[in-house]
């Protein structure tokens, strides 16, 4: 058994027990990323000296919350001071040395977690397969010939493969849910606004939430409760009553109101998936729990509104990366102009040039009515299907994706058919509201399921008790994946 | 239905200050004209009484006093740049 096998709150026993020390944590880290990590391919750096050295002095003072000294994964988006940041672009392959952490690592660092590394993603969070990366493509640790999801790829196959404890990815349009059901582990996205994005290199800055990625719901609680809060460095970020998250788990889900929308399990979901969600169902009628059918009339149209709107402003944010301040300057260019535009050709992968070109001309003139604003208004259509739906029900149940993990290569050829895999993640974003990805059962060959529920503006609570009903009443969760021929 | 020729390919190119070739803008214009031609799905859609989101909260404008504080020095500021000289970022003259 391994250590990454307990819950926090176990670890933090053995700690205060000195059973275990936190160089022990550390040291189990880096041993199982050496075991394992040239298959999965999880980490882009590593920052193993500095770990130790902290995982000693934390050993010397002692402390006890439940995140002290506990190792984690970081996806590479979010800026660690002094620790390289790619963002698993080329672009940024010499950004070795990052002025300051971002509010989440700042905040991580006052609870005394210990960051093992910097991991994997698709380039700039765009992509659902992390084959868009610009190093390598991390594998699902199910089966490494499948991939993980992305774009936070590498921050759930490092949790599912037991390399760190617990990690934090980034959410878009599904890139914590979506390669949380591929790897069967549990990642949740906050309430646009409930976690702070300063530090978060943009992608669409009005979708992009941080959020924890963890092996049960109880760890994802804790974790998130570490990193929500008020900040005055991120303009969006929301000044709200922040409750107490592992409270929430205590309560059961008797006269739960849940609802399942029928385009959730309608054209495009596999029957696999189909089964397993209808399954989740009856676990939540014998917890006491009430569901009915409903509609997201609007489900059909959330891709395309996605991808206008999340192009157009990464194409605006993406603009910072110019050659003159940081990252990488080509070395061709005679002029100005050119610094910009040969600088970006050749540090940009095929996907961000792709967005960032689809981006501007959904903003240029003579197209911004018909495209842009035209996929802000089908964004309030969106938006006021979910508040309809939550005027009579306390959550939304359904798949998080249409069909497990998919294999490497399978989808690189097309890129709508890549983009239809967030089909049922993206409306969330769209609307704001939280959602969360945990597994709840396996497909005939192995892969894991996802089941995603989806709450109320800033009402995680109510997510983490239903998801924490569910997991307790099932076993998917305690499945661990046979990495190296062995189980971990 | 719309048509993205490869002229308004390599103006966009432009645009974004992106150097492209003759070949990428061939396959880029027949990308973008899937995914643009997927989009116009959007046209279903009746939304003349509609109000665009730009926000999904109600965002309001935060004020605080407008006065310095430390935040980067020039030396931090400067120690990932590609060029630099003086104090300052080093590009290539922008006159002729």
């Amino acid at each position: 058994m391994s250590l990454f096998d307990y819950t926090l709150k176990e670890l933090q026993e053995k700690l205060h027990n000195k059973e275990i020390t936190v160089t022990d944590l550390v040291d189990a880290s880096y041993a199982r990323i050496k075991e394992v990590d040239d298959e999965v391919k999880a980490f882009l750096t590593l920052d193993e000296e500095n770990a130790r050295a902290a995982a000693k002095e934390l050993d010397e003072q002692g402390g006890d919350n439940p995140l002290f000294g506990i190792p984690i994964g970081i996806k590479d988006n979010i800026v660690t001071k002094g620790l390289r940041t790619t963002c698993a672009s080329k672009f940024l392959d010499n950004f070795t040395d990052p002025l300051y952490d971002a509010t989440v690592v700042s905040k991580l660092k006052d609870k005394k977690t210990v960051t093992i590394g910097k991991l994997n993603m698709d380039e700039f969070a765009m992509g659902s397969s992390n084959e868009n990366s610009a190093y390598f493509t991390t594998r699902n640790p199910w089966n490494t010939d499948y991939v993980p999801g992305g774009s936070s790829g590498a921050s759930a196959a490092a949790v599912a493969a037991g390399e760190v404890f617990f990690s934090l990815g980034s959410d878009t349009g599904g890139s914590i849910r979506e390669p949380a059901a591929f790897c069967g582990v549990v990642g949740l996205k906050p309430t646009y606004g409930l976690v702070s994005r300063f530090g978060l290199v943009a992608f669409a800055s009005s979708l992009d939430q941080i959020g924890p990625m963890t092996r049960t719901v109880e760890d994802n609680a804790h974790l998130l409760q570490a990193i929500v809060g008020h900040d005055e460095m991120d303009s969006t970020s929301a000044d709200v009553e922040i409750p107490n998250y592992t409270e929430a788990l205590k309560q059961d889900v008797k006269g739960l109101r849940i609802a399942v929308p029928s385009e959730y399990l309608g054209e495009g979901v596999s029957d696999e998936v189909r089964e397993s969600i209808k399954a989740a169902l009856k676990v939540y009628e014998d917890l006491g729990a009430t569901w009915e059918e409903v509609s997201l009339p609007h489900s059909r149209y959330a891709v395309a509104a996605y991808y206008l709107l999340s192009s157009s402003e990464a194409s605006a944010n993406l603009a910072r990366f110019d050659g003159v301040r940081y990252g990488v300057r080509s070395t061709q260019a005679e002029n100005m102009i050119d610094v910009f535009k040969y600088s970006r050709r050749d540090g940009f992968g095929e996907e961000v040039k792709r967005r960032i070109m689809l981006g501007t001309f959904a903003l240029s003139s003579g197209y911004y009515d018909a495209y842009y604003k035209k996929a802000q208004k089908a964004r309030t259509l969106i938006k006021n299907d979910f508040d309809k739906v939550f005027e009579d029900y306390d959550v939304i149940v359904g798949p998080t994706t249409p069909t497990p993990a998919f294999k490497v290569g399978e989808k690189v050829e097309d890129p709508l058919t890549m983009y239809a895999t967030d089909i049922l993640t993206i409306p969330v974003n769209l609307a704001g509201v939280p959602g969360i990805s945990l597994p709840c059962g396996f497909s005939s060959e192995g892969l894991p399921i996802g089941l995603q529920i989806i709450g109320k503006h800033f009402d995680e609570a109510t997510i983490y008790r239903a998801a924490h009903a569910f997991e307790q009443a099932t076993d998917h969760h305690k499945q661990k994946p046979a990495l190296g021929g062995v189980k971990g | 239905m719309s048509e993205i020729t490869k002229e308004q390919v390599l103006h966009v190119a432009h645009l974004a200050r992106l150097a492209i070739t003759d070949e990428e803008a061939e396959k880029m214009t027949k990308e973008l004209d899937a995914i643009i031609g997927y989009a116009e799905l959007l046209n279903e859609l009746d939304t003349d009484n509609v109000e665009p989101t730009t926000h999904v909260l109600d965002l309001k404008n935060v004020m605080r006093e407008d006065e310095p504080r430390k935040w980067i020095d020039r030396e931090d500021a400067l120690k990932n740049a590609p060029d630099q000289k003086n104090g300052q970022f080093r590009v290539p003259s922008i006159l002729d």
